[in-house]
């Protein structure tokens, strides 16, 4: 009880935080910058979730980050929603498709689950192109609602992000305590033997699917009206799927400490170099330190920590 | 109970301390500078699909600030050019242009290259006031009808119908006069337009479909789709398509053995130098659409001979396009625009800097050029060329005049067309 | 039709690497795309300097990369496989490798189309009324006769045999004195040179550009799944259907859905029969 407490007070401390900078006014470019960082915080625990704690690896991560997107632009069109029925919405969809994907490929091994996501990917994507409502392949351009007194919606749409990062973090270590965290655990170091114990493992990885592609679309929900222009090939962009990757492998993914350092790390990083150095050799470096990390210290740096610290 | 305590603790320290460095490394983003040149900042696509274009345009618009800095710049202050990589990826386009406007303190902003990196670029020009030169986009204004928003594309006010119109006028005006269509393109964003385009201006010129389907722009092979075609035997074959698509197309005509009356029209990547010396002799007969080429009629504009020495002197080095003869003319006009509109307003305001723009008529590199409605072309001036006598795979053949002979519009025309298609294959 | 049986023999030489190394050897290689792009990068290069006819290059190239899979394997031996963590860091592994070649490859050469030119592109026969393409006619007898090739190593030779060995139970060929890393390696080393040779093929068919793997990464497994693992056969069966089921889709449905069938293809196989047509 009082743990939780301490949570929900610390949560609610760095949403308050977020709030005073955005009030603040300082710099617009931090508003910016700062969206696509926490968008990778949200990004980077909801993958790790079904990848760090149940050890089933998600390439497809572009697909529900777009279809989050996609419904959004979807409701946008349609029905001229807000924001927060756009980002429930959004989550509920790629919920659904985490479910739906979990029940088809899970009682399989966890390689043909990997493999089916990334044609989930093409095969969303396609679907999407020869879709006219949303745009299809041509995109749509989003028009921005008038916002809330913040000087400007994107430093609003910031100070979404940092909510949904906390809650995205909230979630991810509340699972990470319970005994659905312990199970995944253990069907993540031997799934016969979970099974043989009793742990119901079908279960827990379709909660797991579904729990991941729901934050995943709550990332996506908000991207049509920081990028107003929404097209497939941008929205579906490999990026995703590697940093969604990287960063929790990069940072550790036994915790949700891990994805957190690795956005927080990877995203800056990212952010800077995109206004200094050429970007592809950004993403060329991202691919190394990726494989350096899995080659020489799988457990991120929060096992290098930890091994620092002697545990 | 305390370990739990703790390790809480830790973790809040970790997290601190990485934000505290992404702080401190972003205020190295955050230097001053000084307020002497005038700066004129964009996104540009350096990197990504739609690089081969980008890096071209940058570099025109490189010899641009030269030419400009060696006449003693802009209002007597030399001008610098701030701009970023936006990998051809629009989620960029929004930080980009923030660190633009709010970091850099840019003086002028213009675009990104192509519709997809304009189009973020809008909200952020209205919601500030600025005025934007665009570069290469289709309809990006269509939607929100912006007034300081002009494009350097040669479009016109008809944007979707623009690349096809010249084509379809050529079709309709030979003799005997072509019947059947068929259209087909990828599924992308510039194809799907051109062919709305295209489905409109058939109905008007009276010519009937036949065939009308798209593609996948990851499709291997184009020979069941090329097929199709041939067996409705239409006299008018329509292609929109970017260029794998164009290069597959016109490989898989040559090989099935598609000959219709007259072919061509929306095809992407024909224009690029390394395109022309592959593909050789099969595009002989091809009519396409263009906004420049090395005909007499077109060399005659003030300038243009120089900038493109210039630019081929550079190009090799900078790895790009070794001709330039599609879009960096154009790419130069842009600025050219933006600068003789500074000079003749004597300001940097953006609001007098597109009153002036919108009621001028300017001499350009690429002629005159006079903007309307939404900020496209007053009047619309997309080139139909036709390749004619190119043989085998030499690049000089292509520098000089006669072999991609311009047909339309009639006040550029430099040669005449070979009709049928069949006709120039020889 | 007839372009999807030809499109099918080349699609089966693209997967041949896959089907040994992920068929086989249970190795889920998913870089496997990229290093055909790294083929098809070779003999662009080789053509375009020294007018090499891509093929040639293909075959030139097969020891480098060889030598190039012996190593990768090595590395994903000592990192993962020893360790006994093989499934998600190895994933990983290759995913990272797959990215790496991509953008190294966008780095040096860019990201403009490249082609190649050699004396059979563009030329056709007229075979009882259907016209062939030597451009894709050449690669498909190529894929063939690598498959046939493939088959006859596996089932004759020493090497060979001891693949399919070790695939089906390491203890009892250990116990027969042939050492199950050392195979490993052999297997994975053949598998990516067969990436050279198909590599080759891919260019000659098509402009490639850095990202052309994406689009075979799905393709490749689901070649190998349908198939079933570890049945070359099974692979060339499986690589022809979706030749034809994606031409077929291209000529009556319009091209835009026949990539997203292959993939469908490939989630059926999984959910309704994961062993494949021919599998163990």
């Amino acid at each position: 009880m009082r743990r939780t407490g301490g949570v929900l007070l610390v949560g609610l401390a760095v949403v308050a935080a977020g709030v005073a900078l955005a009030m603040l006014r300082v710099n617009p470019y931090v508003y910016f910058a700062g969206y696509v960082i926490l968008q990778y915080v949200v990004i980077a625990t909801a993958w790790n979730i079904l990848g760090g704690y149940a050890g089933y690896v998600n390439f497809g991560t572009p697909a529900f980050f777009a279809l989050g997107a996609y419904t959004a632009v979807f409701l946008i069109q349609s029905t001229r929603a807000p924001l927060p029925v756009l980002i429930l919405a959004g989550g509920l969809v790629s919920g659904l498709l985490g479910l739906g994907i979990g029940y088809l490929t899970l009682r399989l091994r966890g390689v043909f689950f990997s493999i089916a996501t990334l044609a989930l990917s093409i095969v969303l994507q396609t679907m999407i192109i020869n879709w006219e409502y949303v745009g299809g392949s041509r995109g749509l351009s989003v028009i921005r609602p008038s916002g809330p007194p913040f000087g400007g919606y994107v430093t609003f749409l910031f100070t979404v992000m940092v909510l949904l990062s906390v809650v995205a973090v909230t979630v991810a270590r509340f699972i990470e305590r319970s005994w659905v965290g312990r199970g995944l655990a253990a069907l993540r170091d031997n799934e016969e033997a979970a099974e043989c114990m009793g742990v119901p493992t079908l279960r827990l990885k379709l909660f797991a699917t579904t729990v991941s592609g729901f934050l995943l679309g709550v990332a996506g929900a908000p991207f049509p009206y920081y990028v107003t222009f929404v097209e497939p090939t941008s929205a579906f962009n490999l990026d995703y799927a590697v940093n969604a990757l990287a960063m929790p492998m990069i940072g550790g993914t036994t915790s949700w400490v891990g994805p957190v350092i690795g956005a927080v790390l990877l995203g800056t990083a990212q952010q800077l170099a995109t206004v200094t150095i050429s970007s592809e050799m950004n993403l060329f470096i991202v691919g190394v330190v990726l494989v350096a990390f899995v080659v020489l210290a799988p457990e991120g740096i929060l096992g290098l920590v930890r091994r620092l610290r002697g545990r | 109970m305390k370990r739990h305590w703790k390790q809480g603790l830790w973790n809040c320290a970790l997290i601190g301390a990485l934000v505290g460095v992404f702080v401190l490394a972003s205020g190295g983003v955050f230097v001053a500078r000084g307020a002497d040149p005038i700066r004129i900042g964009f996104g540009m696509a350096l990197t990504g699909g739609l690089s081969a274009n980008g890096k071209p345009a940058l570099l025109a618009v490189q010899i641009w600030k030269d030419d400009v800095n060696k006449r003693g710049g802009l209002l007597g202050r030399p001008v610098e050019l701030v701009y970023y990589d936006d990998q051809t990826n629009p989620a960029t386009v929004p930080g980009i242009y923030a660190k633009l406007l709010d970091v850099d303190k840019v003086d002028l902003i213009i675009s990104g290259y192509g519709t997809n990196l304009i189009a973020p670029l809008m909200p952020i020009a209205i919601e500030r006031k600025l005025t934007i030169m665009g570069m290469f986009g289709l309809a990006n204004n269509e939607k929100y009808q912006y007034q300081n928003y002009f494009q350097i594309q040669p479009a016109g006010p008809d944007p979707q119908t623009s690349t096809a119109i010249g084509f379809f006028e050529l079709a309709g005006k030979q003799n005997p006069r072509p019947q059947t269509v068929a259209i087909v393109g990828a599924d992308a964003e510039y194809p799907q337009n051109a062919l709305v385009g295209a489905r409109e201006l058939i109905k008007k010129f009276g010519f009937k479909t036949v065939y009308d389907k798209t593609y996948p722009p990851s499709t291997v092979d184009y020979t069941p789709i090329v097929r199709s075609i041939k067996a409705t035997n239409a006299d008018i074959v329509f292609v929109a398509s970017y260029p794998p698509d164009s290069v597959g197309m016109l490989r898989a005509a040559q090989e099935v053995g598609l000959q219709p009356k007259i072919f061509g029209g929306g095809m992407v990547g024909l224009q690029f130098t390394s395109v022309m010396t592959s593909m050789g002799p099969m595009l002989n007969g091809i009519v396409n659409y263009d906004f420049w080429a090395p005909e007499a009629t077109m060399l005659a504009f003030p300038g243009i001979k120089e900038f493109l020495k210039e630019y081929q002197a550079r190009a090799e080095k900078a790895g790009v396009d070794p001709l330039g003869y599609y879009l960096p003319p154009y790419s130069y006009s842009l600025v050219q625009i933006l600068g003789q509109a500074v000079e003749a307003t004597q300001s940097l305001d953006q609001q007098k800097l597109a009153d002036h723009i919108r009621a001028t008529e300017f001499n350009t590199l690429v002629g005159k050029v006079k903007f309307g409605k939404n900020g496209e072309w007053a009047k619309g001036r997309t080139l139909m060329v036709q390749y004619q006598k190119v043989h085998g795979t030499g690049i000089d053949q292509f520098r000089g005049p006669g072999k991609k002979v311009v047909l339309y519009p009639e006040e550029f025309k430099s040669g005449a067309i070979i009709y049928p298609y069949a006709a120039a294959k020889n | 039709m007839v372009a999807g049986l030809l499109l099918g023999g080349f699609y089966a030489a693209v997967s041949l690497g896959i089907s040994l190394i992920f068929g086989l050897l249970d190795i889920a290689n998913i870089a496997q795309p990229a290093f055909v792009i790294l083929g098809s990068y070779a003999a662009y290069v080789m053509n375009s300097s020294f007018g090499l006819d891509p093929i040639l290059t293909g075959l030139l190239f097969t020891p480098a990369f060889y030598v190039l899979g012996a190593v990768v394997y090595r590395v994903y031996y000592a990192s993962f496989e020893r360790r006994g963590e093989e499934s998600l860091r190895g994933l990983v592994f290759f995913f990272g490798v797959l990215f790496i070649i991509e953008v190294s490859l966008s780095l040096k050469y860019g990201v403009d189309y490249r082609l190649v030119e050699a004396a059979y592109i563009g030329k056709s026969i007229d075979v009882g009324g259907v016209g062939i393409a030597f451009r894709l006619l050449v690669p498909c007898l190529v894929g063939l006769a690598m498959t046939l090739a493939l088959h006859l190593f596996l089932s004759r030779t020493f090497y060979g045999r001891a693949i399919m060995a070790v695939s089906q139970d390491r203890l009892a060929l250990r116990l027969m004195g042939a050492n199950p890393v050392q195979i490993k390696t052999i297997a994975f080393g053949v598998g990516i040179a067969a990436a050279s040779l198909a590599g080759a093929l891919l260019i000659t068919i098509a402009p490639v550009v850095p990202s052309t793997d994406r689009d075979y990464i799905g393709r490749m497994f689901a070649i190998t799944v349908l198939g079933g693992m570890g049945s070359i056969g099974g692979a060339l069966a499986a690589a022809v259907i979706l030749g034809v089921t994606e031409s077929l889709m291209a000529t009556f449905f319009g091209p835009s859905w026949s990539l997203a069938v292959s993939f469908g293809i490939l989630l059926v196989a999984l959910a309704v029969r994961p062993a494949g047509l021919f599998g163990r």
